[in-house]
């Protein structure tokens, strides 16, 4: 801090437009010539879930008893032609992080979390790993346009199939895993060689556009039986027209990441500079799903921030029907934690700060592959922390939506939310509180 | 006495998808991974379907008598599918084992992706073909379009005749054989010594694709600079 500093007087001020992080910026890349590659997300201020707030009951809605009255909290996934849609008991599950971005009692980790609480993990790029499938009461298995690890045993073994075509981090980008963090066994799923930067293709490589998709989803459907539910992931930028895109193309579920979603190793750039917030897409998926009457036929799975239950509650307000989380996963299995300050600091970082997940150097064992690192990370414990954690947010939803008045979390509407900015207010289309104003809304 | 009745009174199993729904022919192709059942097939009348016999794995020969769509004998595993016609757009993708012939041509992204097994595609082969490739190999009797063997990580592909523009692009350890015309390499990709290894992988290749009037010598081999493996700053503007 600068009034720590030896000569710092009051006289000194900092630029806005060059502050100090943008002005190291530019000395690391003068020194360096390449740009900033990091993990984590977005770390820019964004109009998010903490603009809005819900509004509880009072005389005119009558509120459910906080510690008694039953509050739903389960979601059913795929219902639209999957035989054997997936049946959760809480509407938030794991999102997809790969073997290879992450170590493996990290992935087992997860999948022991989301089995001990009822709900989903998602394998990711480089395949599915047999501690994952082993852990996981239910998997959803992505096929992803590198198709690193692809077959049809583990997708007829999988209980979903999420076909990815973006993310929020990274919209219209493929992926990167540095070749630090390529050992024997990421090498040999992925068919590459050791040590080498694996780049993630950012296209498809047999399907083109809208009209593909569908065949493409067409095929996985008549490999699996009809069976598993389709997913359809893509990163937040031009949502409305994305998800009625997907929807025709025949997905059972979209998964909609924003700009806030996690990535394991992106352009800075490009994490700050691309896509649009979870909070405008979320509203955006919404009407283009009710203008299709496919609102609740096609399940809605937001991600991307999501960090505590009030987040869950205002998504499924808006109209989600499950959230994924992944960042906050990785957090609470460890990640950043103040206990390892020395090891950040000596890896040039902090707690609270950490973010070169693509490094392979985790003091935590979770963004690692060397061995001596990841067996830091008991799966049974950090499996434990995730379950605790996911099991607050869900507690912290159903306090919300209890004080609301909802017997479901599905039960809260948009009709429960105000906006504090008119930003927000603008984005997810619901009044600025105090107010029965919607800008945008009838011209106003 | 019709092709299909003929057919099936040789004691092959027939299905006539013009009368029969895909999801029916693809049920009990994939039962067979499980129970014992016919293990010669005859497909009539698939007039351009999509994902015909995909997601095979038994020992099984499945003949489909005409053209097919998109995906046909995607993921297979062990069995042999023979198209005779054209087929669409990704045939074979993602293959893992087995054998997968095309009589005709083939559109984009013939062998996508795939982890085992052979294509061999004895008309021409459009655009990406090899794309992501990861064990397959792919013989082509004709030539195959751009961005053939983008990204192209293990296995071989053979083209006979010539191949377009970017030509293995961001190769990784794919082996190519052009015995024509290249409009193009792409990045990474340069052109290697052929010796006698490598001759003895393509003889192997033209001969279980039954292809024996070009002489393996008249081949040129391509595959990857390796100086893309790692970023490098000297090399930004190869990307």
């Amino acid at each position: 801090m600068p009034e720590q500093t030896a000569g710092w007087h009051p006289g000194l001020r900092e630029s806005y437009l060059y502050d100090r992080n943008v002005i190291a910026e530019i000395q690391r890349a003068a020194r360096e010539g390449i740009y900033d590659i990091r993990g984590f997300g977005a770390k820019r201020r964004l109009p998010h879930f903490d603009d809005l707030l819900l509004l509880g009951a009072s005389i005119s809605r009558y509120p459910l008893e906080g510690y008694r009255e039953r509050c739903g909290t389960d979601v059913v996934l795929g219902t639209r032609y999957a035989s054997k849609p997936l049946e959760l008991e809480i509407p938030v599950t794991i999102a997809g992080m790969s073997f290879g971005a992450l170590s493996a009692p990290a992935k087992e980790a997860l999948g022991r979390g989301a089995s001990e609480v009822g709900t989903a993990t998602t394998s990711g790029d480089g395949g599915m790993t047999e501690e994952e499938r082993r852990h996981s009461t239910t998997l959803v298995y992505q096929l992803l346009p590198s198709r690193y690890g692809m077959n049809p045993d583990d997708l007829r073994r999988a209980d979903a199939v999420e076909v990815v075509v973006g993310q929020g981090a990274k919209p219209g980008g493929g992926g990167m895993l540095l070749g630090h963090k390529i050992s024997d066994r990421v090498a040999d799923m992925r068919d590459l060689p050791v040590g080498i930067d694996q780049r993630s293709a950012c296209r498809h490589p047999d399907w083109t556009g809208p009209d593909d998709l569908e065949i493409k989803i067409h095929e996985l459907r008549e490999i699996t039986e009809w069976e598993k539910p389709v997913f359809v992931k893509i990163g937040a930028t031009r949502t409305y027209y994305d998800v009625q895109l997907a929807v025709k193309a025949g997905a059972d579920v979209i998964v909609l990441d924003g700009m806030q979603g996690g990535t394991a190793a992106t352009q800075d750039v490009f994490i700050e500079h691309a896509g649009i917030p979870t909070l405008p897409a979320t509203r955006l998926a919404v009407d283009a799903l009710q203008e299709l009457d496919m609102h609740r036929k096609v399940q809605l799975i937001v991600s991307g921030g999501i960090r505590t239950g009030a987040d869950v509650a205002k998504a499924l307000a808006l109209g989600a029907d499950a959230v994924s989380i992944g960042t906050a996963a990785l957090v609470a299995m460890g990640d950043n934690s103040p206990e390892l300050e020395d090891e950040y600091r000596d890896l040039g970082s902090s707690a609270g700060y950490y973010d070169d997940w693509q490094a392979g150097r985790d003091p935590a064992g979770i963004s690692t592959q060397e061995d001596v690192l990841a067996a830091r990370l008991d799966p049974v414990l950090a499996g434990r922390r995730i379950a605790n954690y996911l099991r607050v947010l869900t507690l912290e939803a159903q306090t919300l939506a209890r004080a609301c008045g909802k017997s479901h979390l599905h039960n809260l509407e948009p009709e429960d939310l105000v906006a504090l900015t008119v930003e927000a207010a603008a984005m997810a289309r619901v009044p600025l509180a105090g107010t029965d104003w919607i800008p945008g809304r009838n011209g106003s | 006495m019709t092709a299909v009745e003929a057919a099936a009174a040789s004691g092959t199993e027939t299905v006539d998808l013009g009368t029969t729904p895909l999801r029916e022919l693809n049920r009990r192709l994939h039962a067979l991974a499980r129970e014992d059942g016919p293990r010669h097939w005859r497909v009539f009348n698939p007039d351009g379907a999509h994902a015909v016999a995909c997601g095979l794995d038994a020992d099984v020969e499945v003949e489909i008598e005409g053209h097919v769509g998109y995906y046909c004998a995607g993921m297979n595993k062990r069995a042999t599918v023979r198209v005779h016609g054209n087929a669409g757009t990704g045939v074979a993708e993602n293959l893992m084992s087995g054998l997968v012939v095309v009589d005709g041509s083939a559109s984009q992204s013939a062998g996508a992706t795939g982890r085992g097994g052979l294509l061999v595609v004895n008309g021409d082969a459009a655009a990406r073909c090899g794309i992501s490739m990861k064990g397959i190999d792919i013989v082509v009797r004709g030539s195959v379009g751009h961005m053939s063997a983008f990204m192209a990580q293990r296995g071989c592909l053979v083209v006979c005749g010539d191949a377009g523009d970017a030509l293995g692009d961001s190769i990784y350890e794919a082996h190519l054989y052009v015995r024509g015309e290249v409009a193009g390499l792409g990045a990474d990709c340069v052109e290697k010594e052929l010796d006698e290894r490598h001759l003895d992988e393509l003889r192997a290749l033209l001969r279980t694709a039954e292809i024996d009037d070009v002489d393996p010598a008249s081949f040129r081999r391509y595959g990857s600079a390796r100086n893309l493996y790692n970023f490098h700053l000297d090399h930004a503007g190869e990307y």
